[in-house]
C-alpha cells in the first residue's frame, strides 16, 4: 500500500451552532483521485479550506504532505496545488501576467518562472492566447488557467473544488481528460463535486459527503455491491403484455426486477446476466425487443442510500 | 526538559515570516494603481488644480518679490479670486484619492474570486493586507512628491528666484504630513472595504466619513464645548476651558489635525496653534518667522496624531481581516 499524503482524523469545524464537518476521518494515498462527493452546504469546502490553512478546525487533527496546515501553512500552501470553485482572475491582467504575480508569490526566480509559466500554458492548450486579458476568457479556458497556476508550484497534491460546474459537457469532458493526464504523472488528486455523474469516471475512490459527515467510502463498485446490492442493471424491452416479473425473478443471480413501464423491465444483479435474462424471457413466451446493461453511477448510488437512510429511519 | 519546552513552544507558533511574499503583493499592486484608469483621472485632476493655483498664486507674487523670506511657501497658500489656495485644495483631494486608491482593495478580491487562489500561494494574510496598503501608500506618495516637484518648478519659473534651504525643507515636511494625512484615509478605505461586501458601500461609508469630519465636525465640536463646559458665570477661566475644550474636540478631526500642521510648516510666522493670552505675548516679536526646529517642535503632537490615527485604522483593519472567512 503506498503512502499516505492527506490524512484527517476526527476533524470538526463548527460555525456558531452549525456544524460544517463533523469527525471527518480521510486518508488519500498518494498517487489516487479520490472524489469527495456530496450535495452543496455538506461541507467540502469547509473541509478543503482546513486542509489548507485557510480556516482553523475547531478540533481534530490534519496532516498533508507531513504538515500541519494550521501551524505551517506556508510549507502546505507551497506544495499543495488550490483550484477554487469558480476560479476568478485579475481580469484586467493577462494570462501570463496572472501567472507571473503566483509565481513571485511563489518565491520563484525570474527564468524559472518564465519556463515554467511557459510550459503550464502550453500543456493546459493556453499559449495561444497567453497575453490575451483574462477578461476574454471562457469558463473552461479559466478552469485550465487555474490548472496552469498549479502546475507552476509542480504539487505533489490538488485539490480541486466543483471543478466541472458551469462548463458545458465538452469543456468538461476535457478537464476530467486533464485530470487523467495529472494522475499518469504521479499527482494525487482530491477532488470535490456535487456532479457526481461527471467525476465517478475519474475517480479511484470516492467519499461520499453528506451534512458534514463522511457516510460512505470506497471504490464505486464497492458502493455499488454496499448499497444497490447488485452491481449490475439490466433493462428488458419486450413486445407482450404478459407479465415476466415472475420469470425474471426466478433466474439465478438476480437480486430485484422492477416493471418501470408496461413493456419494459430493469433488473438488478449480481453479475452479468444478459444472456440468462434473455432466455427466461424467450422461455416465458415473451418477445425481447432490446436488452441493455448499464453499470451504477454514483447519482443512483447516492440517492438509494439516502432513500434507505430515510427507511430505515436512520437518517441524522 | 529544556529542550521538550522549546519544541512545544516551536510547534504552537506558526512557521516563517509573516511578510513572506510582501513586495510581490506590492509591486503588483503599485503596477495596478499606476496603470489604472482610475489614476489617471486623479494625476491629471490633482496636476490641473497644483498649476492654476500655483500659477495664479505666483501672478500675485510676483509684485511682492524680495520683501517676503519665505517666497516660495506663499505659493502654497496664497489664494486669488476664483480659486482656493493650494493647500485649500489639497485639505479634500488628498482624502478623495485616497479613499479612491483603496475602496475596492479587499472587496474587490472577494468579488473577482481572487481571494481563495492568492491566499493559497505559500503567503500569510499579513502580507496580503500589508502589502495593499502600502503600495497605495507608495502610489500616493510618488503622486505628491510629483506635484511638489512641478510645484518648485513653475514656482522657480514663474518667480524668477530658487528656494532657499529652510524653504525646502519646510515645504518638504509639509509633503510627509500630506502623505500620512492621506494615509489616515488609506486605512479608512481599506477598513470599510474589508468590512462591505460592496465595493460601493465601502465607497460611500469613506466618503460619508469625509464629509462629517469635513462639515459637521466642527458644528459638533463647538456644540459639544457649550453643553459639556458651559459658562455659568461670565469668568474668564470658563470660557478658556470651553474654548480650550471646543479647540481639543476638534483636533479628533484629522483635518483639523493637517491643516493645523500645515499652517505652522509653510507659515513661519505661526507661533502657537493654541490659544494665546496676552500675558504670554508679552515681549515677544510678533512677526518674525520661528526657526524650522521649533516650528517642528509645535506640530510633532500633530504628526504623531496624523500617524497614530493610520496605524490604529490599520490595525482595526487587520484584526478584522484575519478572522474574515475566506469563503465568498
Amino acid at each position: 500500500m503506498s503512502e499516505v499524503v492527506l490524512e484527517t482524523h476526527g476533524l470538526t469545524k463548527h460555525y456558531g451552532a452549525f456544524v460544517a464537518v463533523d469527525h471527518l476521518d480521510l486518508a488519500v494515498r498518494q498517487g489516487e483521485v479520490f472524489g469527495l462527493l456530496g450535495p452543496n452546504g455538506s461541507g467540502k469546502t469547509t473541509t478543503i479550506l482546513m486542509l489548507l490553512g485557510l480556516t482553523e478546525p475547531t478540533a481534530g487533527s490534519v496532516r498533508v504532505l507531513g504538515f500541519d496546515p494550521a501551524r505551517q501553512p506556508l510549507s502546505v500552501k507551497a506544495r499543495v496545488g488550490y483550484v477554487p470553485e469558480q476560479v476568478g482572475f485579475y481580469e484586467g491582467l493577462s494570462a501570463r501576467e496572472n501567472l507571473i504575480y503566483i509565481a513571485k508569490l511563489n518565491g520563484l526566480r525570474r527564468g524559472e518562472a518564465y519556463k515554467r509559466i511557459d510550459t503550464a500554458l502550453a500543456q493546459m492548450g493556453l499559449g495561444e492566447v497567453a497575453d490575451q486579458r483574462v477578461a476574454t476568457f471562457s469558463r473552461g479556458m479559466r478552469q485550465r488557467l487555474g490548472v496552469a497556476e498549479v502546475l507552476l508550484k509542480q504539487p505533489q497534491l490538488i485539490i480541486t473544488d466543483e471543478p466541472t460546474l458551469g462548463l458545458d459537457p465538452e469543456a468538461a469532458r476535457e478537464f476530467l481528460e486533464i485530470i487523467r493526464r495529472l494522475k499518469a504523472e504521479g499527482i494525487t488528486i482530491l477532488l470535490c463535486s456535487h456532479l457526481l455523474h461527471q467525476v465517478q469516471a475519474v475517480c479511484d475512490r470516492v467519499g461520499l459527503f453528506h451534512r458534514g459527515r463522511m457516510v460512505l467510502e470506497g471504490t464505486v463498485k464497492e458502493l455499488a455491491r454496499q448499497v444497490l446490492g447488485g452491481a449490475y442493471r439490466i433493462q428488458l424491452e419486450v413486445d407482450d403484455a404478459v407479465s415476466l416479473e415472475e420469470a425474471l425473478r426466478r433466474v439465478a443471480g438476480v437480486v430485484n426486477v422492477r416493471r418501470s413501464a408496461p413493456n419494459t423491465y430493469e433488473l438488478e444483479a449480481e453479475g452479468d446476466l444478459r444472456a440468462e435474462a434473455a432466455r427466461a424471457v424467450v422461455e416465458a413466451g415473451g418477445r425481447l425487443l432490446s436488452l441493455n446493461i448499464e453499470a451504477p453511477g454514483l447519482d443512483e448510488i447516492y440517492s438509494r442510500y439516502f432513500q434507505q437512510e430515510v427507511e430505515h429511519g436512520t437518517a441524522a | 526538559m529544556a529542550p521538550q519546552l522549546k519544541q512545544t513552544r516551536r510547534e504552537r507558533v506558526r512557521e516563517g515570516s509573516p511578510w513572506t511574499g510582501l513586495w510581490a503583493v506590492v509591486a503588483k499592486e503599485m503596477a495596478d494603481y499606476l496603470t489604472s484608469v482610475r489614476m489617471l483621472i486623479l494625476e491629471l485632476l490633482t496636476v490641473l488644480t497644483a498649476a492654476g493655483t500655483v500659477y495664479t498664486a505666483a501672478q500675485n507674487l510676483r509684485e511682492t518679490v524680495g520683501q517676503d523670506r519665505f517666497l516660495f511657501l506663499k505659493l502654497f497658500t496664497t489664494a486669488r479670486e476664483p480659486l482656493p489656495a493650494f493647500v485649500g485644495f489639497l485639505g479634500f483631494l488628498v482624502p478623495l484619492i485616497a479613499i479612491a486608491l483603496a475602496f475596492d482593495t479587499v472587496n474587490g478580491e472577494f468579488n473577482q474570486r481572487t481571494m481563495s487562489r492568492v491566499l493559497a500561494q505559500p503567503i500569510y494574510r499579513d502580507a496580503l493586507l500589508l502589502g495593499k496598503f502600502l503600495a497605495g501608500l507608495f502610489t500616493l506618495a510618488l503622486a505628491l512628491t510629483s506635484i511638489w516637484l512641478l510645484i518648485m518648478g513653475l514656482g522657480i519659473l514663474g518667480l524668477g528666484v530658487p528656494p532657499g534651504g529652510e524653504e525646502v525643507a519646510r515645504s518638504l515636511w509639509f509633503l510627509v504630513m500630506t502623505i500620512f494625512y492621506g494615509g489616515i484615509w488609506l486605512a479608512l478605505a481599506m477598513l470599510f472595504s474589508i468590512i462591505f461586501r460592496q465595493p460601493a458601500a465601502a465607497a460611500l461609508a469613506s466618503i460619508a466619513v469625509w464629509l462629517f469630519f469635513t462639515v459637521f465636525w466642527g458644528i459638533i465640536a463647538s456644540l459639544l464645548a457649550q453643553v459639556l463646559q458651559p459658562i455659568q458665570f461670565g469668568f474668564i477661566e470658563e470660557e478658556l476651558a470651553q474654548a480650550q475644550l471646543e479647540m481639543m474636540l476638534a483636533r479628533l478631526s484629522p483635518n483639523t489635525l493637517y491643516a493645523e500642521a500645515m499652517v505652522a510648516t509653510l507659515n513661519p510666522a505661526v507661533r502657537s496653534l493654541g490659544l494665546v493670552l496676552p500675558v504670554q505675548l508679552h515681549r515677544a516679536v510678533l512677526g518674525a518667522p520661528l526657526p524650522l526646529r521649533q516650528s517642528l517642535l509645535l506640530i510633532w503632537p500633530h504628526l504623531t496624531g496624523l500617524i497614530a490615527a493610520t496605524v490604529l485604522l490599520f490595525a482595526l483593519g487587520y484584526v478584522l481581516f484575519q478572522r474574515q472567512e475566506i469563503r465568498a
